[in-house]
């Protein structure tokens, strides 16, 4: 027995998010973690619930497996319903076909039994790769105060940066009349943020026609939108203001953990009103030591800081040894810094160990990339890491040979 | 071997009942604990699924807190945790009055059955990780009818009297029973208010208890009968503080917060976490101008003053120009610009306006009250 559902909410979380090089490595790009606590993944969950969209099915594909642990049973996000809830959706084996899922349109076509089931007006669908809070409840009440049959979610951005977005050209009350994929001369400064409400039954005829067409490439942003507009239907551009960051680069995902920093910051997390959860471990309290300084930094429980540590987020369960200097840097869960160890401009994924006196990164004033080490390596004491490498264990044997 | 788990809540009503309003279960501890977590963490760490919290009257904190148990993972649909509020009927006469574990089994007794073959008692007035199935084996490697966990330490006669101590022979097997004694001194064999019964044993004393008007395991069981039965100690030798007053509360906290070994032997055990209920706090922001030295800090707190040698829990903010040493910070404790705060104890949702300076000493911390703005 199901019982109907206004509306559900797709999340397409399957993405490899290849320009984060090592920190996907063996992590889909929503499960990267962000903000000190977080995954990115948990501000479109936590933005769902606080919408009062209680029913999500999450796709995925690439190296699902913290990604499936991470949501589990949506218990965090108050996701565990006996009714709705989240639902992990992996590419499956059909008694015709087993595919891979073969673009965003095709993996919502994949799972159109899912949908039907809650027998929902009004079909959502995100991307799990962006932060920031927004309140779908309201783009859906736009959505049907137009009588849209599919509405997407614009940002202004500025005009010099239009040519990176999918533009939408509309008319004044929002309407759009044309959809630009990256053109290299903008009309508008609408930017597509990849999140669409559609009326149920119009999306499902789109994804049908489009599945029988071999020519399409099977995706929201090249094939239906584009052919949707050709065809007439009412399609509008829903006005977004507010924080709103792709973190699909390394500099992108840096710049966004800093916006978090200050007494004002840019992106505030602290908002009662619209809170973001996460799973939480179990772990003590953070402990500062009687020599540290830290300084406009963002701590986590279970870290212990010996050291100095500035302009940075640390996770849950960071040690930072005496003597130790943190600066610009972002160290995910687990990582350890020992005693004298410099540590400027880098982003350390989990578990890796910087040993005594290594030297990670150059100073952000000097101009180079961010420094990125992956996961569960080991860093030898007094060794030296240049400003803007790229380290997985592949890069680290070959540097200590 | 199966084992259920009994916790008792309403126990150990100590100064800090009257100074802060509070049982010793839900006392806030370290940052964002309160004493039942470590009981709780210690029965679930040792695969006890069956928990049973017996709960006095003001028990409502600790509902709040608990919850279904999910935090702990013992939101079973078989065993998991069951709440047990005083169950009063002719029997049960002993009422809402403070009482030892006997009289409160006899308020609870309708509700009690057990599948599990014996049972751990436990308290929650202590700090400690302690590995129970330890406790459960050597008990039934003795074939015990009770098992008392004990720890040999060194007690002052004014100490003794919140003792209870056992004497045992070279075997482990106890002959005396002394009950807050004011004239022992010297190491002894103290209590730490954890005990495994054999469950036939555990429900026949409960019985005979209520025929008898018997009240007190200590007084009318272990030294009634430790000439017909095999009652042991199990000698518990790990670190563990126990919290009976208000100044112990300060002083077990300062001495988490100083002995880095101590905490370890606590929060850092394999497979051994401390669960409490999950708030989602965001993490802690440590502002430019800050400065924060040798102290244990919660996630949601926002610093901009001075912090050194203290303690602060969830949500508390830290005013810029304001300066806090060896004070403890309970949940959402507000602190405006150049307030100067030493050897305070703030309890929940306290506001100290801008400018305030307020001062206790290290042998008499200075207590404010829930809500309290100053």
């Amino acid at each position: 027995m199901y019982k109907k559902k206004e509306c559900v909410a797709m999340l397409l979380a399957g993405g490899q998010g290849s320009r984060l090089y090592t920190l996907t490595e063996k992590n889909a790009k929503p499960a990267v973690p962000f903000g000190g606590k977080y995954r990115i993944i948990d501000f479109t969950l936590s933005n769902c619930i606080n919408s009062g969209i209680d029913t999500v099915g999450v796709l995925t594909q690439y190296q699902p497996l913290v990604l499936n642990e991470y949501i589990g049973n949506g218990q965090p996000w108050d996701l565990d319903r006996n009714h709705g809830g989240v639902t992990v959706l992996p590419p499956y084996q059909g008694n015709k076909t087993a595919d891979w899922y073969k673009g965003t349109a095709n993996a919502i076509y994949q799972n159109i039994n899912f949908i039907s089931r809650y027998d929902p007006d009004y079909v959502l669908v995100l991307s799990g790769d962006h932060i920031y809070k927004m309140d779908y409840s309201l783009m859906l009440d736009y959505h049907k105060a137009k009588g849209a049959d599919a509405t997407i979610a614009v940002i202004d951005v500025p005009i010099e940066e239009a040519s990176r977005f999918g533009i939408m050209n509309t008319e004044e009350d929002g309407k759009i009349y044309e959809f630009e994929e990256k053109p290299p001369k903008p009309k508008s400064t609408k930017a597509s943020m990849g999140i669409y409400i559609f009326t149920k039954d119009k999306l499902f005829d789109y994804l049908r026609a489009d599945e029988a067409d071999e020519k399409s490439s099977k995706d929201f942003g090249k094939n239906i939108i584009p052919t949707m507009l050709a065809a007439g239907e009412k399609m509008y551009a829903y006005p977004f203001a507010g924080y709103w960051k792709d973190v699909g680069t390394l500099s992108s995902l840096w710049e966004a953990n800093m916006d978090l920093l200050g007494k004002e910051p840019i992106f505030d997390l602290s908002d009662r009103s619209w809170r973001i959860f996460s799973r939480n471990d179990a772990q003590a309290p953070q402990y500062i030591g009687p020599d540290a300084s830290v300084v406009n930094v963002i701590i986590t429980e279970g870290c212990e800081i010996y050291g100095i540590v500035e302009n940075s987020i640390l996770f849950g369960g960071v040690k930072i040894a005496r003597g130790a200097c943190v600066r610009d840097s972002i160290l995910m869960s687990g990582v350890t810094v020992g005693a004298g160890a410099t540590v400027e401009y880098t982003i350390v994924d989990s578990d890796t160990r910087l040993g005594a006196g290594c030297s990670i990164g150059e100073r952000r004033e000097k101009g180079g990339d961010v420094t990125v080490i992956g996961s569960e390596l080991t860093i030898d004491g007094g060794m030296k890491i240049e400003a803007g490498a790229q380290i997985n264990a592949a890069a680290l044997a070959a540097l200590k040979k | 071997m199966s084992v259920a788990g009994i916790l008792f809540t309403g126990l150990h009503r100590g100064s800090f009942t009257d100074i802060m309003e509070r049982t010793v279960a839900t006392l806030p501890f370290l940052c964002r604990y309160r004493m039942i977590d470590f009981a709780l963490s210690n029965m679930v760490n040792a695969d006890i699924t069956n928990v049973n919290v017996i709960t006095k009257d003001d028990y409502h904190s600790l509902i709040e807190h608990i919850g279904s148990g999910k935090d702990w993972d013992l939101a079973r649909r078989s065993g998991g945790l069951t709440m047990l509020p005083p169950y009063l009927n002719t029997n049960t006469a002993s009422g809402l009055q403070s009482s030892p574990r006997l009289s409160e089994l006899k308020n609870v007794y309708p509700s009690l059955s057990f599948k599990e073959d014996h049972v751990v008692l436990c308290d929650c007035d202590t700090v400690c990780s302690i590995d129970l199935n330890e406790i459960v084996n050597d008990h039934i490697a003795h074939d015990a009818d009770i098992t008392v966990a004990v720890k040999n330490q060194f007690v002052t006669p004014e100490q003794s009297r919140n003792t209870i101590i056992f004497d045992a022979d070279e075997n482990g097997r106890i002959f005396d029973t002394s009950i807050n004694p004011s004239n022992e001194s010297g190491y002894r064999n103290v209590s730490i208010n954890i005990m495994v019964i054999k469950t036939d044993y555990l429900m026949a004393i409960i019985d005979d208890s209520i025929a008898h008007g018997y009240g007190s395991f200590s007084r009318d069981v272990i030294a009634k009968r430790a000439d017909r039965r095999n009652f042991r100690i199990y000698q518990y030798d790990g670190a563990i503080s126990t919290i009976a007053d208000f100044n112990d509360y300060y002083n077990v906290s300062m001495r988490m917060l100083a002995d880095r070994d101590l905490r370890n032997a606590v929060f850092n055990v394999k497979n051994r976490p401390v669960y409490t209920r999950v708030r989602n706090s965001v993490p802690t922001k440590y502002h430019a101008g800050c400065a924060v030295h040798n102290s244990l800090i919660a996630d949601g707190c926002t610093i901009e003053g001075r912090v050194e040698n203290s303690i602060l829990f969830r949500g508390v903010k830290v005013g810029r120009g304001t300066v806090v040493k060896n004070s403890i910070l309970f949940q959402d404790t507000l602190t405006g610009e150049n307030v100067e705060l030493n050897c305070v104890v703030t309890d929940r949702g306290v506001v100290i306006r801008d400018g305030r300076k307020l001062s206790g000493h290290e042998s008499l911390p200075f207590y404010i009250g829930k809500g309290k703005m100053i």
